[in-house]
């Protein structure tokens, strides 16, 4: 597979190198044919989108065109809204956090055309509240856009009158869930609501509301100027488009970087990274799409394909396309225990089986961790994980099940060494509330 | 973690300060009539940079500007973990320790700062320092990294050693100006160090891009059918 060129890249100033200001923006391509866009209408922009085949970039993939199209059609008592997921969250993703400090203003336009679309006449970008020096580049980039004419009434002079605001969480990951991050907009604690009633029908004060990713919105302005075909010929089909990679952890020279889709997960680690520390022999273990999906051993990331379809059939996922990269130093118990823990402390706490369930599972991974178990757990560990799978409110159980339940798929017989070992240094062991000689 | 518990000694009163309240009001401009609501952690965030932490003096006031119930603000307060119900350190350090961190070191920095500041949610007794584990901060490419909270800015600092983090605490301590952003001596954000992979082609910065474009694609309706 041929690696993306730079002519292809839509973040082309995805490290600062550059200055994100207006001018260089333009310069850049940005706010080119804007209004030629706007003109083109709604159903137009919707229908590109469709056809571009773009899939939402703040890991479910949901197809974002289709995504717009459940907006009601015309605007009726209750104003529409479209709210951009800036709450950048799931361990080992920080895409959206150079976006918007390095290329605010694709994703300002993004905001515009996407409103448009969706006939709303006003946009909140939600924040994580330890993204400060973010809101503040992305706020000057956006007084920038409302001085220039580019925003505000009569946004680029198209007759469309668009306000873009920016709003800010206070520290929770449950916030990025789109529903508690409505709640957390309205001004109360963030805990996900139940659906139906959907964000389309019932969003932010009751009103029509889409959200977005960061990075969903903010390529919809470059696909439109360079056609949906464009788009849809990076990665393969049902995983087009190019997509923005963080490689955290054992690689030599940990970066983001935009590729295409579908890259084989060892040409990105090798091409972007300076390859696995110790080199690739030397890897344990990839958990290819953010915290919340499972780990992945070393025989299957030798050529898996980083998209959507590839990484479901191993019973893995894309997520946020947040790479991270255990080596064999590893303590890979250890590495999803801590997983666990953030499952845990983050759980908003209104359905049972996540509050509990959550706080149970890392307590065992500890003792697991340290091999202070028994291996019969480690069924009942399973049995628990997918308890709370599928049994709550909103997906963030799910999250906390996967990586468990991943652990055990591939990694059951280090655990079971781990106990087995813990007990052969000990031949007085407690069983229950009895003692009893091991031999 | 944080506590979650509002401290034992609370200030009488709390008042905003004439530039915050001027700030209040622009805020408020951002929210439909009627949701004033939508304010409160803005607010809330705010009213901790002014005062360093939240006092329940502080969320009273905000309740009764926002005409919302005192215990919804009290509700916000407790939930959201970087608002400190109780002071902290002038320079207020938090450390991530979430996996991507973990795996590139971040336990050395959590013992740095018991060395060097004593035990989480500890204030240092020059009233300097104070830390805390966070979860992950949203720049694991940069890892291990901190954030430091002051009351005029909150940055990241990234890429670090116990070394380098143990000098950045020093040299807050004696009140020196520190480098924001990466330590490593060949990166400058996010880019993989030393030579660049990718974004190097001149093209993407000569202009050429903003040439007007004269169709979009596909913006022509499709020819009838015969
Ligand atoms: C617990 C939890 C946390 C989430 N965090 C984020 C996040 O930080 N950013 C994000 O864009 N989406 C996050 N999501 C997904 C959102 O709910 C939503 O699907 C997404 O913002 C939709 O945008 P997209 O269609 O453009 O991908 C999270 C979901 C869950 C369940
Ligand atoms: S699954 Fe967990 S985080 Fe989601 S609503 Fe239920 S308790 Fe809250
Ligand atoms: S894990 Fe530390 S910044 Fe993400």
């Amino acid at each position: 597979m041929a690696l993306l060129e730079d002519k292809d890249r839509i973040f082309t100033n995805l490290y600062g190198f550059q200055d994100p200001g207006l001018e260089a923006a333009k310069k850049r391509g940005c706010w080119n044919a804007t209004a030629d866009m706007i003109r083109m209408g709604p159903d137009w922009i919707i229908q590109q989108m469709k056809d571009s085949g773009l899939r939402g970039r703040g890991g479910a993939g949901f197809p974002t065109g289709l995504k717009w199209s459940f907006m009601p059609k015309e605007v009726k008592d209750r104003p529409h809204y479209l709210v951009v997921n800036a709450d950048e969250s799931e361990p080992g993703t920080c895409k959206d956090r150079d976006i918007m400090r390095h290329d605010p203003h694709l994703l300002i336009e993004g905001c515009l055309i996407a409103s448009f679309a969706m006939k709303a006449h006003a946009c909140y970008i939600y924040l994580r509240g330890e993204y400060v020096d973010e809101r503040i580049a992305l706020q000057k980039a956006v007084d920038e856009a409302h001085a220039a004419g580019l925003i505000g009434k009569n946004a680029c002079g198209s007759g469309w009158d668009f306000d873009l605001h920016l709003h800010h969480g206070a520290g929770a990951y449950i916030c990025g869930e789109e529903t508690a991050l409505l709640e957390s907009l309205e001004g109360k604690k963030g805990q996900p609501r139940l659906k139906p009633p959907f964000p389309a029908g019932a969003g932010l004060y009751g009103c029509p509301t889409t959200v977005n990713n960061v990075e969903s919105i903010a390529v919809a302005p470059t696909i439109l100027r360079r056609g949906a075909k464009w788009f849809t010929g990076f990665g393969r089909p049902n995983n087009a488009g190019t997509k923005v990679f963080c490689i955290s952890g054992h690689v030599n020279r940990p970066c983001n970087v935009e590729e295409t889709m579908s890259i084989p997960l060892k040409t990105l680690i090798n091409q972007h990274c300076g390859g696995v520390s110790g080199g690739w022999d030397n890897l344990k273990a990839v958990i290819p799409g953010g915290s919340s999906v499972p780990l992945l051993p070393r025989e299957i990331c030798d050529d898996v394909l980083m998209d959507f379809d590839a990484l479901r059939d191993v019973k893995s996922g894309l997520g946020t396309a947040a790479v991270i990269v255990m080596d064999k130093s590893t303590d890979v118990v250890r590495a999803i225990a801590r997983i666990s823990y953030f499952y845990k402390h983050e759980s908003c706490g209104q359905c049972t089986p996540c509050r509990e369930g959550t706080g149970w599972m890392w307590r065992v991974l500890e003792r697991m961790a340290a091999g202070d178990a028994k291996t019969s757990e480690i069924d009942k560990l399973l049995d628990v994980a997918s308890q709370v799978e599928g049994h709550t409110i909103c997906a963030l159980g799910d999250a906390a099940a996967w990586p468990v339940q991943g652990l055990i798929r591939h990694f059951r017989g280090e655990i079971e060494a781990r106990i087995n070992a813990y007990r052969a240094d000990r031949p007085l062991v407690a069983v229950g509330s009895t003692l009893a000689a091991a031999e | 973690m944080a506590s979650r518990k509002p401290a034992k000694t609370q200030p009488a009163s709390f008042a905003w300060s004439p530039a915050n309240k001027a700030w209040c009001e622009e805020q408020l401009k951002k929210y439909p009539a009627g949701r004033q609501a939508s304010c409160v952690i803005p607010f809330l965030w705010r009213g901790q940079k002014q005062e360093g932490w939240i006092s329940i003096a502080m969320m009273e006031a905000i309740a009764r500007q926002l005409e919302m119930p005192y215990i919804r603000v009290y509700e916000v307060a407790t939930f959201y973990s970087m608002f400190n119900l109780a002071p902290v350190g002038e320079y207020f350090v938090q450390v991530c320790g979430t996996t991507p961190c973990m795996l590139r070191g971040s336990k050395e920095l959590n013992a740095v700062c018991e060395r060097v500041i004593g035990h989480e949610n500890h204030v240092s007794d020059d009233g300097k320092l104070s830390w805390l584990e966070v979860e992950c901060l949203g720049a694991c490419v940069n890892a291990p990294m901190v954030q430091i909270s002051t009351r005029d800015g909150d940055h990241y600092h990234e890429d670090l050693t116990p070394e380098i983090f143990e000098d950045l605490l020093a040299k807050l301590r004696r009140g020196e100006r520190v480098k924001i952003g990466t330590a490593h001596p060949d990166r400058k954000t996010s880019n993989p160090a030393g030579a660049l992979t990718s974004l190097v082609e001149p093209a993407l910065y000569d202009g050429s891009k903003a040439a007007p474009i004269r169709e979009l694609p596909n913006s022509r309706p499709p020819a009838p059918a015969e």
